[in-house]
């Protein structure tokens, strides 16, 4: 145990992962939102299926001695738009993302063992680093945050009715296919950000499970990515405060945080839901018994 | 000689725009032909039900009028104009079908979407939108769970949501495509009601493309009737005759009138012989989607 928390010097610790802590700020805030329609969309297996390309361009860059932040950001674009072009119905998309997703890992498995450099910048890619975040490299990250933040903006309402209510909103004359490449797209950014500061392995944790929790809780539109978005800062934020007292990567503890937050969430809405969740001022009415 | 005393207003009399015009209309893929020749002048606050087998090119009518699938021939007009994607002008209601219990949306978010879900960027909902998704959700008896979340609500409450919906911004023109499948009798009362008293009320024209002429026979003004590329339309007791479908099914077909119900024998694309307008009645009540 003494391995997992010594919290000496913890004061000067902190000084050295300033920039980590903005990025695990701002990757909460990017992941909360987006996951509400990794969410809605059903995108789980995208998310996974993305960040393992982005491993692989990550791993591509580290190889070749380019940005490891540019290189992640290709490799998931490149699988976005892959995913986006290819898989339009949900089952032609899972199976796009099948074929890519041991395609990417081998990929990046070949390139990182090729390099020959630090093995911590290895492991990194793959399960999250703390201390890797430089001031060029934070710079990446706040702006693909911003365009990714910025891009959710404008499309948010549009691609939560062409979700929820495919046929109504394109009767209301909604793009569908554009609103799911553009969205799939900055979920492509989203993911090589996730992957840059928790790793390739556990980028579900900040893109699936806030959302996944604060979907138990409400069905506000408002509330829904407000309490997403808190739940992902907590766990990213949260982790990184935790690794540094120990020697262990990042990862486990925001897994360890955001999984949690789930299963209380999951408790609460177990309660509600015996208590009569959506329950009305007026009783539901009971269908007229049929088929007697 | 200019004669500027009159306009030709004064001399015809007030001009009355129909809420659908479709002259000389047809719809084909390659050779096969949906329906041609098709003359329409759908008036304010009519009811027409579109009647016809699967595949006859009812949901395709729907598609033209939403402007979403050409005409190969002939012209359309809603309200005097050019039908364009997505106007404020036409209100459709699906077919009900079951939500994800984890949607994030409320009755009165689903229908917030009606009014503004094809708008981009962030903007907050003003006053007097809220009053009148309030309104909407009154008209249809849907305060009670207003509140509640859609991936909650039953069959029957979810088509009045999606009727409140359509009707939020007061259109002058109401597609409806099977809005009554999957839902028990006394919601399907309840459902086609509404839709009849919105006619009533605003002069809402209504197009209602149904399996099951019964639940809103007396509600009807006309009936189109397309099948096997050629189409009927008149008031329900010169359609839904034996003679007229035998000619437009081109096949001896019987239509029997049982205690107020019509009930369609022998058309030719149901091996059964007993067909769509079959309403069983009520006491033994086929289950949910077993019409299909």
């Amino acid at each position: 145990m003494d391995r997992l928390f010594d919290f000496d010097d913890y004061g000067a610790l902190l000084g050295l992962v300033h920039n980590s802590l903005i990025a695990a700020a701002l990757l909460g805030v990017v992941g909360g939102l987006v996951g509400v329609f990794v969410q809605v969309r059903d995108m789980q297996f995208a998310v996974h299926g993305i960040s393992e390309l982005s491993f692989a361009g990550a791993a591509a860059a580290l190889l070749l001695g380019g940005s490891v932040a540019l290189g992640s950001v290709l490799g998931s674009v490149l699988a976005a738009a892959l995913i986006g072009a290819l898989g339009v119905r949900a089952r032609d998309r899972n199976s796009v993302i099948g074929v890519l997703m041991p395609f990417g890992l081998g990929l990046g498995v070949l390139f990182l063992s090729l390099y020959e450099g630090r093995a911590a910048n290895k492991f990194g890619l793959l399960t999250g680093q703390i201390v890797a975040v430089d001031t060029v490299r934070l710079g990446w990250l706040v702006a693909v945050s911003v365009v990714v933040l910025a891009g959710m903006a404008v499309i948010w309402r549009p691609l939560m009715f062409t979700s929820v209510d495919p046929e109504v909103a394109a009767a209301r004359g909604l793009p569908a296919g554009v609103l799911s490449i553009a969205f799939t797209l900055l979920l492509g950014l989203a993911v090589s950000l996730a992957v840059q500061v928790v790793g390739a392995l556990l980028v579900l944790s900040l893109l699936v499970t806030p959302a996944a929790a604060a979907f138990r809780v409400t069905a506000s539109p408002v509330l829904a990515p407000v309490l997403s978005t808190v739940f992902a800062v907590v766990s990213a934020v949260g982790g990184i405060l935790l690794a540094l007292g120990g020697s262990i990567p990042i990862s486990p503890f925001v897994t360890t945080i955001s999984f949690a937050i789930y299963l209380v969430c999951r408790v609460v809405s177990a309660r509600r839901q015996r208590s009569g969740w959506g329950s009305r001022e007026v009783p539901a009415p009971t269908p007229v018994p049929v088929g007697s | 000689m200019q004669s500027s005393l009159l306009s030709p207003r004064d001399i015809l009399g007030p001009v009355t725009t129909s809420a659908l015009s479709l002259r000389g209309a047809g719809m084909s893929f390659g050779d096969r032909v949906l329906w041609s020749g098709l003359d329409l002048e759908l008036q304010p606050g009519e009811f027409l039900a579109v009647l016809g087998p699967n595949g006859a090119g009812k949901s395709t009518l729907l598609k033209a009028v939403l402007g979403q699938q050409p005409l190969t021939a002939g012209t359309l007009l809603i309200g005097g104009r050019e039908p364009g994607r997505g106007s404020d002008r036409v209100g459709y209601v699906p077919q009900q079908k079951s939500m994800d219990a984890a949607t994030p949306l409320r009755a009165r978010d689903l229908v917030g979407l009606g009014i503004d879900g094809n708008r981009w960027g962030l903007r907050r909902r003003t006053a007097a939108e809220r009053q009148r998704i309030a309104d909407a959700l009154a008209a249809v008896g849907a305060t009670g769970y207003a509140d509640a979340p859609i991936g909650l609500l039953s069959g029957g409450e979810q088509q009045r949501v999606r009727i409140a919906q359509a009707l939020a911004t007061d259109p002058a023109l109401l597609l409806c495509d099977e809005p009554l499948l999957s839902l028990d009798l006394r919601h399907q009362r309840a459902v086609a009601d509404m839709i009849d008293r919105r006619r009533h009320d605003h002069d809402t024209a209504v197009v209602f493309v149904t399996h099951e002429i019964n639940p809103v026979l007396d509600l009807v003004d006309r009936v189109l009737y397309i099948a096997g590329g050629g189409h009927r339309i008149g008031p329900p007791s010169e359609v839904l005759t034996s003679e007229t479908l035998s000619e437009l099914y081109r096949t001896p077909v019987d239509v029997l009138n049982v205690r107020g119900r019509v009930v369609v024998v022998g058309t030719p694309d149901e091996p059964g012989g007993c067909t769509h307008h079959d309403l069983t009645p009520p006491a033994a009540a086929q289950p949910a989607g077993g019409a299909a």
